[in-house]
């Protein structure tokens, strides 16, 4: 009887380690095999556009193409003029404000501060044409540029300043006829130039993600599954899939890894569990600005410095501008680490004309809702940019500046570099109330971190949050996270009962042997 | 009083023993890394190595839990106030005056009263509350990834916290208690009756003799050396 208790525990026990042992091996999630399979079959389109007589007489002008277009697509143009990338405004619920209309069109974001007035360049990255301060191309159907996004010769460009038209010498017979599926470089000439240049604004979409590696981005890689943006940001009706937080504050029509990869996807339970409170980004996205630096400052208040009466600019030690003499100037970094925060999937924002209640601390201008209580919020990686932009210190509100303007001497301030007059007239042309007084205050964008996702044998480490030094969650003080954390009375305490328990049988020991000691002696 | 040698600990008591002194070792040993004290298998490898061997101290428990109520064995552990202060005073004074035991050690009472309490504490406290603790702290996550929102667990503080302080006092307990080993009848004698089950005791009376046979207790093998 003894001896088969005895067996039984033993069976048991190396049953366990056993079973422990196994469930070590490594093999490769059918999901991921699944998703490998369909993302390998190459999309074929179904028509083949150079055949299509309406393609082949001569373009003038862009609009004629979109005319076209239409001609065959004949409802294509309705879905377009609902998208934000048409509006660039969208109908929008912040928390405590209600129902907002939110987009380019009134946001104010803390690189070129703000469309207004300034539309005749910032539409470079319109999908449309004729773009003015009046607005009225919004209305018409002809000046979408269906081009921009579907040209899959890689040989359309916008010109610069010129309210969204494309540049001169274009062959649009050669274009038009070889439309097809967005790619790549459709959605990048526009997102990974924003705020004025390469990888400026999101520090994980720029001109290496035309054609990156897979140590860059391990979806998109060229040398590994090639994916193109439009995979993930699946579209219905010109609707696109996924958005930014710099410019929505609601949870809807979100892209998520999830979407794909479930939220299980690892052979590991124990890192399943971190999918409840840890999105997939911040572990599989260790750095971002993998190959070009990023932009994370902007101080504007160093604007306007000439040298013999012109304008000038100074680099980094990686060729990076550190000085604009008409925006200020810059930080620039490199393989950064994200900063982490709780997030909901809700956000607030500054818009246009919103008074700024407390001037003596940083304006955060789409601040990321979520702590780790709510229940819902993931911990998600973000880059912050900051920066250092012009407001009204007697309004108390945020400053859009006149910054283009074609000519000298129209108040611009990228012309005529002047604080005052860029304020007065920039103020005017949005509608809003200008004191005549200009101060700097700190500024706060939080740009979620989504892509250069990393293979899985560069993810972050365990140890690298689950440590007392330097974890890369010290900033989230909202839980308890073991490795990191501790109870300050529970360790002092324990600590001391275990050095008072060593003391205690050491002089124990101690006087014990030495009373032997002295006993062996005494019986000598 | 005449001595002879019994059988005081059974193969499985043992085997219990020291598969707990090994498992405790390595379970405070891992989880202290956890814990962020040090360094040692690396954070990922010591989460998992911890919860393979608490997985074994489970089953090792259960089956010991079995073992302690199939022979009775429990009732060793019912604490008891009788002798207690000759226990303390031969601990604090006695001892270093060569003074003799104070509590008779017999297959039917193994224990002195510190034992008793001590091992008691740990049986009915800090052993229920580590492993509960242990537990909570492995599966705490359930509710709220199955959308068992009324069971749901807000924070791990106090589950960990807890589990931290009953580590602590355990580490506490196996610090005295391996210096403890030492005041048996010789330096090495509680150790070596550990070890291979037999001991030198003072012999029993006729009539806990005849209990403890009856009981398969007492395997005397040398009498009256």
């Amino acid at each position: 009887m003894k001896k088969i208790v005895v067996i039984i525990a033993f069976i048991s026990l190396t049953l366990v380690i056993i079973l422990g042992i196994l469930s070590q091996r490594e093999y490769e999630p059918t999901t991921l095999m699944k998703l490998k399979e369909k993302y390998s079959k190459k999309h074929s389109s179904s028509v083949d556009h150079s055949q299509f007589a309406i393609l082949q007489k001569d373009f003038s002008a862009p609009q004629q193409v979109t005319i076209a277009c239409i001609s065959c697509h004949n409802l294509r143009h309705k879905e377009v003029m609902e998208s934000n990338h048409w509006n660039w405004e969208k109908e929008d619920y912040i928390q405590g404000r209600g129902i907002v209309y939110l987009g380019k069109k009134n946001a104010i974001n803390n690189f070129c501060i703000g469309t207004q007035g300034n539309e005749k360049s910032c539409a470079k990255c319109h999908i449309g044409f004729g773009m003015d301060s009046k607005g009225k191309i919004f209305t018409d159907s002809t000046n979408i540029d269906c081009l921009v996004c579907h040209d899959n010769t890689e040989t359309y460009v916008k010109a610069q300043e010129k309210g969204g038209a494309p540049v001169s010498t274009l062959d649009f017979n050669k274009i038009a006829q070889g439309v097809g599926k967005p790619k790549r470089t459709n959605c990048g000439v526009c997102h990974f130039y924003g705020g004025g240049g390469n990888n400026v604004k999101h520090g994980d979409l720029e001109m290496s993600m035309f054609e990156p590696t897979k140590e860059t981005d391990i979806h998109m890689g060229t040398d590994g599954m090639n994916l193109q943006c439009v995979d993930c940001h699946t579209t219905e009706k010109h609707n696109i899939s996924g958005k930014l937080y710099s410019l929505a504050s609601t949870g809807n029509n979100r892209n998520t890894c999830e979407q794909c990869h479930t939220n299980t996807p690892h052979d590991d339970d124990m890192l399943n569990k971190h999918t409840i409170k840890v999105a997939c980004e911040s572990c599989h996205i260790p750095v971002y600005a993998k190959v070009k630096a990023t932009k994370m400052s902007w101080d504007w208040s160093t604007a306007g410095k000439l040298k013999n009466g012109e304008p000038y600019i100074e680099e980094d030690s990686m060729g990076n501008h550190a000085y604009m003499s008409i925006k200020g100037s810059f930080v620039w970094k490199k393989n950064v680490k994200p900063d982490y925060i709780w997030f909901n999937g809700t956000a607030s924002h500054y818009l246009e004309g919103d008074k700024i209640s407390d001037t003596t601390i940083p304006l955060v201008l789409n601040q990321l809702n979520g702590s780790y209580s709510d229940g819902e919020s993931k911990i998600i990686p973000v880059k912050i940019h900051e920066s250092k932009q012009p407001y009204d210190p007697i309004n108390r509100i945020l400053i859009q500046p006149k910054l283009f303007a074609e000519n000298k001497g129209e108040g611009a301030f990228w012309k005529d570099f002047n604080w005052q007059k860029a304020a007065e007239i920039g103020m005017k042309d949005a509608n809003l109330p200008f004191s005549g007084k200009i101060s700097f205050i700190k500024t706060k964008m939080y740009w979620p971190v989504n892509h250069m996702v990393s293979s899985k044998e560069l993810t972050v480490k365990c140890k690298e949050c689950h440590t007392r030094k330097d974890s890369r969650l010290s900033g989230l003080n909202d839980f308890y996270m073991p490795g990191r954390d501790y109870s300050i009375p529970v360790e002092k305490s324990g600590l001391w009962l275990i050095v008072l328990s060593i003391i205690g049988v050491l002089t124990h020991g101690s006087v014990r042997i030495f009373n032997s000691i002295k006993k062996k002696r005494g019986n000598k | 009083m005449s001595k002879s040698i019994y059988k005081v600990y059974r193969a499985f008591e043992r085997f219990w023993h020291w598969m707990q002194a090994l498992l405790i070792f390595f379970l405070a040993f891992s989880g202290f890394e956890i814990h962020g004290a040090y360094s040692f298998f690396g954070f990922k490898d010591a989460v998992k190595y911890h919860s393979i061997a608490a997985y074994m101290f489970l089953i090792l428990i259960i089956f010991a839990i079995f073992w302690h109520f199939a022979t009775g064995e429990w009732k060793q552990y019912i604490p008891t106030f009788e002798n207690i202060k000759a226990q303390l005073n031969y601990y604090i004074f006695g001892i270093f005056k060569n003074s003799p035991h104070p509590t008779k050690k017999t297959v039917l009472s193994k224990l002195n009263p510190l034992q008793k309490i001590t091992y008691f504490g740990l049986k009915i406290m800090v052993i229920p509350v580590i492993v509960s603790s242990g537990l909570f702290y492995m599966f705490y996550r359930y509710p709220t990834s199955h959308g068992i929102q009324a069971m749901n667990i807000k924070s791990l503080e106090l589950i960990a916290v807890v589990h931290t302080l009953s580590a602590f006092l355990l580490v506490a307990f196996i610090i005295v208690h391996l210096y403890l080993i030492t005041t048996g009848e010789t330096v090495t004698s509680n150790l070596k009756a550990m070890l291979t089950g037999y001991e030198e005791l003072d012999n029993l009376t006729e009539e806990a003799n005849s209990a403890a046979r009856t009981l398969d207790l007492s395997t005397t093998i040398e009498e009256n050396r």
